[in-house]
């Protein structure tokens, strides 16, 4: 019995989504007394790969080749499944993200592992029970999910367990697993990717904007906030239905769910399937012409008064508050 | 061309979610159940594929008899026929499971489910039906075009998107972008009560996981208002009291 964590990189680069995933699964591998072993797939440097010891990894499988270098989800899950039975691993831990949920289902299937999707705390293991707390309604709720196969698959939601770094050191060993021809069928053509700007699910800010502002000429703003504060940008669905903002950046129940450290709302009423993709968001901050707006009875922090004189205020005070930090 | 559209049957996106029986069980008093809004897409994305290509789309769903006004509506918006498999969705790999048997006997050339059902928010059941067929799949997909045998499809990445070309037959999670939603019209309505709707029952499977409780988060304390004429204040407190910047 031991843990195995997957490790995605994005162009051979670990984000803080990593290291959180890292320490989760250390965690985890705490409260069931026994190993954690972490698996990279792709070209991930040798001192970036001994790094994921400081976050408890004790081993670290490195897959390296370039026909592996962009993610395959069904080529990744074969390796992933074969390190899975090599390493005596019956938990596997993988994020949540975009690739993660590609890669969970499969792994599910081929290690014939109940998958608990989207998990936002540490195991409950109350009367030798395998329980786990998930999100579900799209944020309105919780699950309390019991995997009762032999092998589990968690996916750990972006920001949901804080990063821990250890004293410890791992050892880094090349792996290498048999692919079928078949786990190569679908082929990548094209990647873009914004390299400068800040991935709305794992973002620690995040700075979003309604239909209170009016129109989309009137984002300039919103970016020069967002940029200030080294926050992802998003929107309402109105916004994004209108065409003012891409698809990408909808966050709500039929959009992203998100849970940054802080979410800055400004011109969003709140209506309640908004609310339901932010409302795990730690601080909520809102700013709204209408007192009456519901969002801020879920908020934090609120300013009642117009977007377009609250935010060029508050983009000075911030460039102040920098200035004298 | 032969698509199947895997449908759910979840509580409207402005339903109040509570629960009954000491939190074990989902308050469906008064709740109305849509066909999940992601699968819409799916399924108009479908019925564009095969408009004038004597192709069909097929709708299916896994659930007891109380779930069939949603696959009606799937059928008014144009499905042409449907397929419900009479057990309750226990969860994802009871679903896909029951799936993946009915298109082992009745092959398709494309599946299509929405990225995730806005229930239990799992994206699982694409990944699953892949790979108990051992074909490939694509979560959560922006754009889905087809030419010939092969798919190029647009794959939402942190940050960004990827293109991919994928053989036929595969698995793809639809989200928005795919396409807009169709209104059933009422010619649609009326056909849809009268094409086929088959039932057919669930075949044994092992269970993997159970949900075995349900939480409401945690309310939030009192909002603290600060002036607009002071927004400095807010930018104090969100670096003294919150901690966040």
């Amino acid at each position: 019995m031991s843990v195995l964590v997957y490790t995605e990189n994005a162009d051979g680069k670990f984000k803080k989504s990593t290291f959180e995933i890292v320490s989760y699964a250390r965690a985890i591998a705490n409260q069931l007394s026994t190993k954690l072993t972490a698996i990279s797939i792709g070209n991930v440097s040798a001192a970036e790969l001994a790094a994921l010891g400081k976050y408890g990894a004790e081993k670290v499988l490195n897959v390296s080749n370039d026909k592996l270098k962009n993610f395959i989800n069904q080529a990744y899950a074969s390796i992933i499944a074969e390190a899975a039975k090599k390493e005596g691993a019956d938990i596997v831990i993988l994020s949540n993200s975009f690739s993660g949920r590609g890669l969970a289902p499969r792994l599910g299937v081929k290690l014939e592992a109940g998958v608990a999707d989207g998990a936002v705390a540490l195991l409950d293991l109350t009367e030798s029970k395998f329980r786990i707390k998930k999100t579900a309604f799209s944020g309105k709720a919780f699950a309390i999910v019991e995997l009762t196969s032999a092998n589990k698959v968690i996916s750990l939601t972006p920001n949901a367990y804080k990063v821990v770094e250890t004293n410890s050191t791992a050892s880094v060993e090349d792996f290498t697993a048999e692919n079928k021809a078949t786990d190569f069928a679908a082929i990548i053509k094209d990647i873009v990717r914004a390299t400068d700007k800040v991935s709305l699910p794992d973002a620690d800010i995040v700075v979003s904007g309604g239909r209170g502002l009016k129109g989309p000429e009137n984002w300039g703003m919103i970016e020069e906030l967002a940029d200030l504060l080294g926050a992802a940008l998003a929107c309402s669905k109105p916004v994004s239905d209108a065409g003012w903002r891409p698809h990408s950046e909808h966050v709500g129940q039929t959009g992203i769910a998100i849970s940054p450290n802080l979410y800055i709302a400004i011109g969003i009423s709140g209506a309640i399937q908004h609310l339901a993709g932010v409302s795990s968001s730690k601080v909520i901050v809102v700013i709204n012409k209408d007192a009456e707006a519901p969002f801020f009875k879920v908020a934090d922090y609120g300013i009642v008064g117009d977007a377009f004189d609250v935010v060029p205020k508050l983009i000075s005070a911030i460039k102040q508050f920098k200035a004298s930090a | 061309m032969k698509i199947l559209v895997c449908i759910s049957n979840v509580p409207d996106t402005t339903t109040k979610i509570t629960f009954t029986d000491n939190n074990t069980q989902f308050n469906t008093n008064g709740v109305q159940f849509i066909l999940n809004p992601y699968d819409e897409i799916a399924l108009a994305r479908a019925i564009e594929l095969t408009e004038g290509n004597n192709g069909t789309v097929t709708v299916i769903n896994v659930g007891e008899i109380s779930t069939e006004p949603t696959i009606r509506k799937g059928l008014a918006i144009g499905a042409t026929d449907a397929v419900r498999i009479n057990a309750l969705a226990h969860d994802a790999w009871f679903v896909a499971y029951q799936i993946a048997q009915y298109i082992k006997a009745n092959p398709f050339d494309l599946i299509l489910t929405g990225r995730e059902s806005i229930d239990y928010n799992g994206s699982k059941v694409a990944g699953m039906i892949a790979e108990l067929l051992d074909i490939p799949s694509v979560s959560i997909i922006k754009k889905l075009d087809i030419d010939g045998n092969n798919a190029t499809v647009e794959r939402e990445i942190e940050g960004g998107k990827e293109v991919l070309t994928v053989p036929l037959p595969f698995v793809a999670g639809t989200a928005e972008g795919v396409a807009e939603v169709k209104i059933p019209n009422m010619r649609g309505i009326m056909s849809a009560r009268t094409k086929p709707l088959n039932i057919i029952e669930a075949v044994p499977v092992k269970t993997l996981s159970d949900v075995i409780s349900y939480e409401t988060p945690a309310p939030r304390g009192q909002v603290t208002l600060v002036p607009a004429d002071d927004v400095a204040k807010l930018v104090s407190l969100l670096h003294e009291e919150a901690r966040v910047i």
